[in-house]
């Protein structure tokens, strides 16, 4: 079947999902991320790669952080940045989706980066766009968020540096995770010998077994010898819909404390996507502590964002 | 005004007749077969050399979207889409707006129908008013009416109580309950199979015990009633294996597949293919697999082309949202027969699920090839091969997981009720 991410050279056209792209495609972006790295941390943080060229920031669904990463990577790269926030306008009015991505494109848009609330919308609106536009992905419903597996990526191989000694532990609502997906997909195609997930049933989808990983229901069990730990945020909602019976007891079986850390690798780092709950899926000595890489996955994720973008205008 | 069918390959699936011959139509009726067709006098003549001369196919669910639903498609577009199909009988399910639950609406869609004058139309009635699952519509009035059975269409109905109400009244009257088992709690989020796939794309999935549970159900009022239950678009190999077993038992019931089940799995849903949004959702590749089973042993009695067409926009939807059905009356025939030679199974046996058998279960006398039978004939060319492309679709509906697909098996002629409604007019006799 034809690859709707890839151009007839095999190039990143959009980014929709990282199920499907080859290794070699994902350390490009990856390498590239590195080099961008540098220029966050420079005093004028700004290259000219995307100059002239218009990213539209496409939100069907509320989003703080992941936009403004978005917006923060696509200033970075010198491009003029528009935010919509459609959930609140022509939506509502009962315009198409399709309909909303035509008006835009004729407002000459170079890239879309597309949030929204159904799995599989980003592809619909990468089939109808124009031949130099380009989708990114930015979450849709349970089925995907590359970019912040990307970024995942890129922070365990920055700690970490070689994927096929690893054991990475995904801790939490996998059913509703399009984090934890994108994350698998980039973990299996990079190699990394033992991804297992940890929840309890009502929380992992059919079938999780097929996507290459190992199941567990004992945290303690999943997290033994672990050198990541990858936390996933619990929503409030799950509480009804008898997914589970109370924040409390999921923190005491499923949250990561201090002394369940204690059974992961001694080097083990701790991830988690955000935003957190803690208390809920993570305490906070672990949150604030010595193996917690949360907030250099915030900064990793502007530079993996440039690299994505820079990497598909350019193709 | 007699009308000779010459030297075609004559299949009567309901004899399991398959052989070189000629059939005589007089009027409405089967005159005569074979040296009695070719002895008699004819006005005119079709010469169906090379050609498959098959009863009419009779398909028992399509949807038309008449009343309400005009912008889909209309009584006029189907119509001509069934005759193109080589379906001259269709039962269509009463999901319209207003829905089909009083005998008036019976009544005018039946005439409308008529005036077309193209295959004849069976409505099936709704089995609850406004199909909202609590009151119990005027069945006995609805029959005199015409409709030969009662239904909910896809439309669910929780309470088990009305349910069971509802087997009685018509079991009191004899009529048959066609259902499809589907628990709603189960399946209300739902839009794919609960499975690889779904897991995989990360949709909302039912499992197949939605189908399982909620036949469970169904087969208990059975035993509890006697009521004649068709169960409709079975999709999982647990609810073959259930029917299977219901039927050993000599339950009175009888079940049908959908022609896309029949050949797709929740594998095609590929990058998130809308017109592969079905009800029920396409199951796994094993699924399918028990499917065709049910078929060769069957445990399955009908197939249905479940024709829904949809307008292109409810379908440039992202996948949850899009609407959900594939048009079908015109791939009908052809997706049978490719079932046929994929399963080798013989083409007497494969049309009888699409002719004797859906004839037999709507019951009606169509569907098959004998002296004084209804004249209703798909005279077809099983090579022809054609490419499924939205201008070779008479249908308003272009919405089909085969778009693009080559399949083999055009129909010819079309003929209802002894008047040849598609292929050009009959020769004089030399």
């Amino acid at each position: 079947m034809h690859n709707p991410q890839l151009n007839a050279a095999g190039e990143l056209q959009h980014l929709l999902s990282i199920e499907g792209l080859p290794r070699a495609v994902l350390t490009q972006i990856l390498d590239t991320a590195d080099s961008f790295v540098g220029v966050t941390e420079r005093e004028v943080k700004k290259v000219p790669i995307l100059r002239g060229k218009s990213v539209f920031n496409l939100f069907f669904e509320a989003s703080t952080r992941t936009r403004t990463t978005f917006e923060i990577a696509a200033k970075r790269l010198s491009a003029d940045v528009i935010n919509l926030n459609i959930a609140a306008s022509s939506q509502t009015k009962g315009e198409s989706l399709l309909d909303t991505v035509a008006n835009l494109s004729a407002m000459q848009a170079d890239i879309f980066i597309v949030r929204h609330v159904a799995s599989g919308a980003p592809y619909l609106i990468a089939r109808s766009v124009k031949p130099h536009e380009h989708v990114v992905n930015a979450g849709d419903g349970r089925h995907a968020h590359p970019t912040q597996g990307l970024l995942d990526l890129y922070t365990i191989r920055h700690y970490k540096k070689d994927f096929t000694q690893l054991t990475v532990a995904i801790v939490g609502d996998i059913l509703h995770s399009r984090v934890a997906r994108s994350l698998i997909h980039g973990l299996t195609t990079l190699g990394t010998p033992e991804v297992r997930v940890i929840a309890p049933q009502t929380l992992l989808p059919t079938g999780v077994e097929s996507l290459g990983v190992r199941v567990f229901h004992d945290m303690k069990k999943g997290l033994a010898g672990a050198d990541v730990v990858v936390m996933l945020r619990l929503q409030n909602e799950r509480m009804r819909g008898a997914l589970l019976p109370s924040a409390q007891e999921f923190n005491k079986y499923y949250g990561l404390s201090p002394d369940k850390l204690a059974l992961a690798k001694p080097d083990a780092i701790v991830m988690h996507p955000g935003p957190m709950n803690r208390g809920v899926e993570i305490d906070s000595a672990v949150a604030d502590g010595p193996h917690s890489v949360i907030l250099p996955q915030v900064t990793y994720g502007i530079a993996v964002r440039m690299a994505v973008m820079s990497i598909i205008a350019g193709n | 005004m007699k009308i000779l069918i010459k030297g075609g390959r004559v299949i009567d699936p309901a004899s399991g007749r398959d052989a070189i011959g000629d059939v005589l139509v007089e009027g409405e009726r089967i005159a005569a077969l074979d040296a009695a067709a070719r002895d008699a006098r004819a006005d005119q003549v079709i010469d169906a050399k090379g050609l498959v001369v098959a009863p009419g196919l009779v398909d028992i669910c399509a949807r038309l979207r008449e009343p309400g639903f005009e912008y889909k498609a209309t009584l006029e577009s189907e119509m001509e889409a069934a005759i193109a199909g080589g379906v001259t009988s269709l039962a269509c399910p009463p999901d319209t707006d207003p829905p089909l639950d009083e005998p008036g609406l019976v009544d005018m869609l039946r005439r409308r129908a008529k005036s077309l004058a193209h295959a004849r139309l069976y409505p099936i009635g709704a089995l609850t008013v406004k199909l909202e699952g609590e009151r119990l519509t005027e069945m006995a009035e609805l029959s005199e009416s015409g409709c030969l059975a009662f239904t909910q269409a896809n439309v669910p109905l929780d309470d088990t109580q009305v349910l069971w109400r509802a087997l009685q009244y018509a079991g009191t009257f004899g009529f048959a309950v066609w259902l499809r088992a589907e628990d709603l709690s189960l399946a209300r989020d739902g839009v794919a199979h609960d499975g690889e796939v779904a897991t995989r794309l990360g949709l909302p999935g039912i499992p197949a015990m939605a189908e399982t549970i909620a036949l469970g159900r169904l087969l208990e009022l059975v035993r509890a009633t006697g009521t004649r239950l068709h169960v409709c678009r079975v999709s999982s190999a647990g609810g073959v294996a259930m029917i299977r077993a219901a039927k050993a038992e000599k339950l009175p019931v009888t079940c049908d597949v959908g022609i896309h089940h029949v050949h797709l799995s929740e594998m095609d849903l590929g990058y998130f293919d809308s017109h592969c949004h079905l009800v029920p959702p396409l199951r796994s590749p094993r699924d399918r697999d028990a499917l065709r089973a049910g078929l060769a042993d069957g445990t399955i009695d009908v197939i249905c082309s479940d024709h829904t067409p949809v307008d292109e926009d409810a379908k440039q939807m992202p996948f949850s949202e899009s609407e959900v059905g594939a048009t079908g009356l015109e791939l009908l025939l052809p997706l049978t027969l490719k079932w046929a030679t994929e399963t080798k199974t013989p083409l007497a046996k494969a049309l009888a699920k699409v002719t004797s058998d859906a004839a037999r279960v709507l019951g009606v006398k169509s569907g098959r090839i004998e002296t004084g039978a209804p004249a209703d004939f798909a005279i077809f060319d099983p090579q022809a091969i054609f490419r499924v492309v939205p201008e070779a679709l008479r249908s308003q509906g272009k919405n089909t997981p085969f778009m693009g697909y080559e399949l083999a098996g055009r129909v010819r002629y079309t003929l209802v009720d002894g008047r040849v409604i598609l292929g050009e007019t009959p020769k004089r006799p030399a």
